[in-house]
């Protein structure tokens, strides 16, 4: 029931971006755990596909000399959970992996695809976002390098220039992971194979004698067109108390930074409870891992 | 081994090891494909259809759309016949639909050689239609512009009447909503809702049509193949022996599958080609919207006890949405307003008021429960309520008035012979240690604001069958072989509840013959096999088991005369005992059961006239009964997310006598998944403006998964139901009755909030904790 029309198979970098050249309409595939239902709801027909999934440069995780975490994007997000250097520097984002799907989607499923995606419930996106990652694309031209934060531009939308352009590595560079805490939480009607209703990821960092934050992200999915930042809570939060008084300003500034909207999925007033919940919850999480002590 | 023990499920291995057929499985080299295409609107009429198009296509083989159909109309529900044309079920089907009645109607039908180029020419198929407003809802179908002309009204039909004493009076209200049940000031009534859901079986409906020489044969995922040849013969205005229905492994049904479906579409589209094989197997999203849901209620009701709890006044209303065909008609509607009155009597009054609608909403009809689970969870949500106003224990408020051994049925006039509802309720009340949890939940929340525990429980009754209002028969065929060894040939259909391991079990302790040795093929053929009215009404072991002690019963009796008359015994003075033959009083062994066996097929003495032994019986089971249960839900309630933890569920059951343990634990576990589902997810979400389902797949509907399926706790009273073949009686359905109405106690408790609707999601939960101000940030 699959409406293919014709495949290739990409071994380089350079291949693939030529056969997307040679192939306008053209779709890339790795995983296929989205491409495939596109094809089954008909929303994809006469399907011209291009595999990246032998482009041994995209795949498996690395650190750089300067310190910096490189993430291929065509690792799976079982691999990214295992991987030691995103349990030991990112544990969150290898939490983060583990809330995709299912096992078996997991085993499948690429990082890049997720974020090429566009989709605003990626559970790939809230704890990048807050860790400021950057993406390297690759394209004719050489490999351009965007910030998270620049590249979603709407529902679905990205600033990847599809049919020209490859997402090829996932770059969390030193000074945004050092010393700095993270947290994510999915929240799903059921505690497995769903889509997140919404996203919260916390990326803290604490002062020296941990009674204070010195730096904070906060973002979400769901909770917007895209997913987002809180930059004024951030920037109010900063400097502040680890109190009650804290957590109160970070509830009631998240739910003036956020846009969610009624869907049949989900209210809207579910979710603005959720976001003011799961940031506290976040936070909290973030803190403790951080080893400081909120006094309420 | 015999009843009563846990002997393996006789499909266990096949099952596992994938070498059981189903289906799609069977499918043979070179069958064509056939895919429907499905209105785009829910209420309207077809004006034309242009296939020029879709022909166009290659690999297309025939088209037929709802301007070729036969023109008789015909039912879809899996009954059996009922000689009373009065009670006989609703036809208001053609094979593909002009009168369009719900979003994703069908309306035409390709096959092709393969799925995607009848798809791709299903999508090429123009459709010119007249359109009408959705009529989504009871309230706004009654009354409205009619969808079957045979119903004006759009009211398909009313069950109401009240009770004195065990005498119903039956009369005849009007559709009302009000709060006022029968219009009268002392019956106010609370609104509880209940939405519709889907079974969500493992294998989709599907089935393949091919002619051989004048046959129809027709292979299907289907509970009562028996039915559906009736069914199928209908439709196609065929002779009914011309039909042939054969159904291979079942993966679940729940009901879904006791309708005919697809099977007409297949086989019409076969009849075209001549006779060649076409296969209709629907997608997961088709099974959702073109199967059959549990039907959607608004359940009223309204309840007076004296000073001591006793009940007084009992009244109910049920408004039931029951979709596009009739399919069960009211029967589904009346068995839950009837029940109202079966697991609690009030003294005075007892009035209860039903109606089903047709509405442009896709087919309600049986699933797993046949409407017992919406009205328990009305039912027993009352009860909580009441006894928290009474400030009464809920478990004591229901001792003073839950249903005694004794009981006359006032609708079906049966007195109950074992009840074990109080052991029930006993036994979960000692397993869940309910005062003291309850109590020190009780002071837990006193102090903590977003996390609440609750312990809750709820009571059911369920019938067995469906006696007297249908027949209810069943045959069984025995084909005992010159080994020994026997086939048992039953027409009745395991869809995965074990019913063909405890058939032979039934055989096995009659014939003393290991259940290794008996032979039950999952494998049912209307041409082959003996009757059966099929899967449903919990009645497989109640009354084919009946079937299948009678006919093991019979080959005993033969046995044993044949045995007497070569050996020059008496019958009488003579049993079977392990394989063998023997004498009653003395164990003395007289011959194998292989022996006569072959004795009796082979022998050659040029006088004896040989026998194969067989014997096959009908039994018609001229009884009814009750099982009991009661569930026990200790809960945590996140209350800022609306999410429920269920700690512990404890299912306890009064099913007579339980004939294989292992087997019957698992029944229960599969229906405490599904009553947790039922109680914290599931829903069919419909866009209110054209009535298309939105959510008809399995991300969106939610199923539980098994990380959300709490630890499951299985108690079984074992009473002894005079009735039943070994004293046995219903446990294909209850398991999953009262988990919906439990866990919903056990928020209240733990919250104070009385919840009304169904799911408990996140959403609902949060936004009645923010009216009950449970969730306020401005604290």
């Amino acid at each position: 029931m699959y409406d293919i029309k014709e495949t290739y198979r990409a071994h380089s970098i350079e291949e693939a971006l030529a056969l997307l050249e040679g192939h306008p309409g053209a779709v890339l595939v790795n995983g296929g755990t989205d491409v495939m239902i596109r094809m089954k709801e008909g929303k994809l027909t006469d399907a011209v596909l291009i595999s990246i999934m032998d482009v041994p440069e995209i795949i498996g995780i690395s650190l750089r000399e300067n310190g910096d975490i490189a993430i291929g994007a065509g690792t799976c997000f079982q691999d990214i959970y295992h991987n030691e250097v995103i349990r030991g520097a990112v544990p969150a984002l290898a939490h983060a992996a583990n809330q995709v799907g299912s096992p078996q989607i997991r085993h499948v499923a690429t990082i890049g695809g997720n974020l090429c995606n566009g989709a605003v419930s990626a559970d790939s996106v809230p704890i990048l976002l807050a860790m400021n990652a950057e993406l390297e694309l690759a394209g004719a031209q050489g490999t351009r390098r965007v910030a998270l934060t620049q590249f979603h531009t709407g529902p679905g939308k990205t600033v990847l220039q599809k049919g020209r352009e490859l997402l090829t590595t996932i770059v969390i560079p030193k000074e945004e992971y050092a010393g700095r805490y993270g947290s994510y939480i999915k929240f799903g009607q059921r505690n497995a194979m769903e889509i997140a209703t919404l996203g919260a990821a916390v990326c803290l960092k604490l002062q020296a004698n941990k009674t204070r934050l010195e730096d904070i992200r906060i973002a979400f999915s769901v909770a917007g067109p895209t997913p987002l930042r809180c930059a004024k809570t951030e920037a109010a939060l900063k400097g502040m108390a680890l109190t009650g008084d804290m957590v109160k300003a970070l509830r009631q500034g998240v739910i003036q930074e956020v846009q969610p909207r009624d869907s049949w999925r989900a209210s809207k007033q579910l979710r603005l409870q959720l976001v003011k919940e799961l940031g506290e919850r976040a936070l909290r999480q973030a803190a403790e891992e951080a080893g400081g002590t909120i006094h309420d | 081994m015999g009843i009563g023990k846990e002997v393996k499920k006789i499909d266990a291995v096949q099952k596992v090891n994938g070498t059981a057929k189903f289906v799609e499985d069977m499918l043979p080299q070179g069958a064509l494909h056939a895919k429907i295409l499905h209105s785009t609107i829910a209420n309207g009429l077809v004006k034309s259809i242009d296939c020029t198009e879709a022909w166009k296509v290659p690999g297309v083989q025939a088209i037929i759309t709802c301007f070729d159909v036969p023109q008789t109309e015909y039912a879809t529900a899996g009954h059996p016949l009922s000689l009373d044309p009065n009670h006989e079920d609703v036809k208001d089907r053609l094979i593909l639909s002009r009168r369009v009645r719900f979003y994703g109607d069908e309306i035409a039908a390709v096959a092709a050689t393969d799925p995607l180029s009848a798809r791709k020419a299903v999508e090429r198929i123009r459709v010119q239609y007249e359109e009408y407003a959705p009529l989504l809802t009871p309230e706004a179908a009654i009354g409205a512009q009619p969808l079957n002309p045979a119903y004006p009204t759009n009211e398909l039909a009313r069950l109401d009447f009240s009770i004195e004493g065990s005498e119903v009076t039956w009369g005849k209200a009007s559709f009302a909503t009000g709060a006022r049940i029968a219009g009268r000031q002392d019956l106010v009534a609370d609104h509880f809702y209940v939405p519709a859901v889907h079974g969500a079986h493992i294998e989709t409906n599907g089935c393949f049509a091919y002619m051989d020489g004048p046959k129809m044969v027709v292979v299907t995922s289907n509970q009562v193949p028996f039915t559906a040849r009736r069914n199928i013969a209908n439709a196609l205005e065929m002779p009914l022996g011309q039909v042939r229905v054969i159904k291979p492994y079942m993966g679940g049904g729940f009901g879904n599958k006791q309708d005919t479906l697809y099977e007409p579409i297949a086989a019409l589209l076969c009849k075209k080609l001549g006779g060649k094989c076409v296969s209709l197997i629907m997608t997961r999203e088709e099974t959702f919207v073109c199967s059959r849901t549990r039907h959607a209620m608004d359940i009223f009701t309204s309840l007076e006890v004296d000073g001591e709890g006793r009940m007084k006044k009992r009244a109910i209303r049920i408004n039931a949405n029951g979709g596009a065909y009739a399919a069960h008609g009211h029967a589904i509607t009346a068995y839950a307003v009837t029940n109202y009155f079966q697991t609690y009597a009030a003294e005075d009054v007892q009035i209860g008021e039903s109606s089903t609608a047709y509405t442009n909403l896709p087919s309600a009809a049986a699933l797993r429960g046949y409407g017992i689970p919406q009205l328990a969870f009305a039912m027993e949500s009352q009860m909580d309520d009441l006894a928290v106003k009474l400030g009464m224990d809920p478990i004591a408020l229901r001792r003073l008035n839950m249903m005694q051994n004794g009981f006359l049925d006032p609708f079906d006039h049966f007195v109950v012979k074992s009840c074990g509802l109080g052991d029930c309720v006993d036994k979960g009340e000692a397993a869940v240690n309910w005062s003291a949890k309850r109590a020190e939940y009780d002071a837990f929340n006193k102090t903590s604001k977003k996390i609440k525990k609750g312990l809750g429980m709820a009571i059911f009754s369920y019938k067995t069958g469906v006696y007297p209002l249908q027949i209810e028969n069943a045959a069984c065929r025995i084909i005992l072989n010159e080994d020994g060894t026997a086939q048992i040939q039953v027409g009745a259909t395991d869809l995965g509840q074990g019913s063909d391991t405890v058939f032979t079990q039934i055989a096995s302790e009659i014939l003393t013959i290991p259940e290794e040795r008996l032979f039950l093929l999952s494998f049912q053929d209307t041409d082959h096999t003996p009757y059966d009215a099929g899967a449903y009404a919990s009645r497989q072991t109640y009354v084919s088991g009946g079937a299948v002690k009678k006919a093991a019963l019979l080959m005993k009796e033969k046995l044993l005369e044949r045995a007497a008359s070569i050996h020059g015994r008496q019958a009488g003075e003579l049993t079977l005992r392990d394989g063998w033959i023997v004498e009653e009083k003395s164990g003395e062994p007289l011959a194998s059961i292989a022996g006569v066996a072959a004795y009796m097929q082979y022998c050659n003495d040029h006088v004896l006239h040989t026998e194969h032994l067989t014997a096959e019986a009908t039994y018609t089971c001229m009884s009814n009964t009750f099982a009991f249960g009661a569930c026990f839900a200790d809960v945590e309630v996140d209350v800022p997310l609306g999410k429920v933890k269920i700690n512990r569920i404890v299912n306890v059951h009064d099913s007579g006598t339980i004939l294989n343990p292992q087997l019957a634990r698992a029944q229960v576990h599969g229906g405490i998944a599904m009553g947790v589902g039922y109680a914290l997810g599931e829903q069919l979400l419909y866009d209110p403006n054209t009535g298309r389902m939105r959510n008809d797949n399995l991300l969106d509907y939610k199923i539980p998964t098994s990380m959300d399926v709490p630890p499951m706790e299985t108690h079984f009273v074992e009473t002894y139901e005079p009735t039943g073949p070994f004293g046995n009686k219903a446990l294909g359905e209850p398991p999953l009755i009262p988990q919906a109405p439990a866990i919903r106690n056990a928020v209240l408790h733990a919250t104070g909030v009385s919840i009304r609707s169904l799911p408990m999601s996140p959403q609902n939960l949060v936004a009645a904790f923010i009216e009950a101000g449970l969730i306020n940030e401005d604290e």
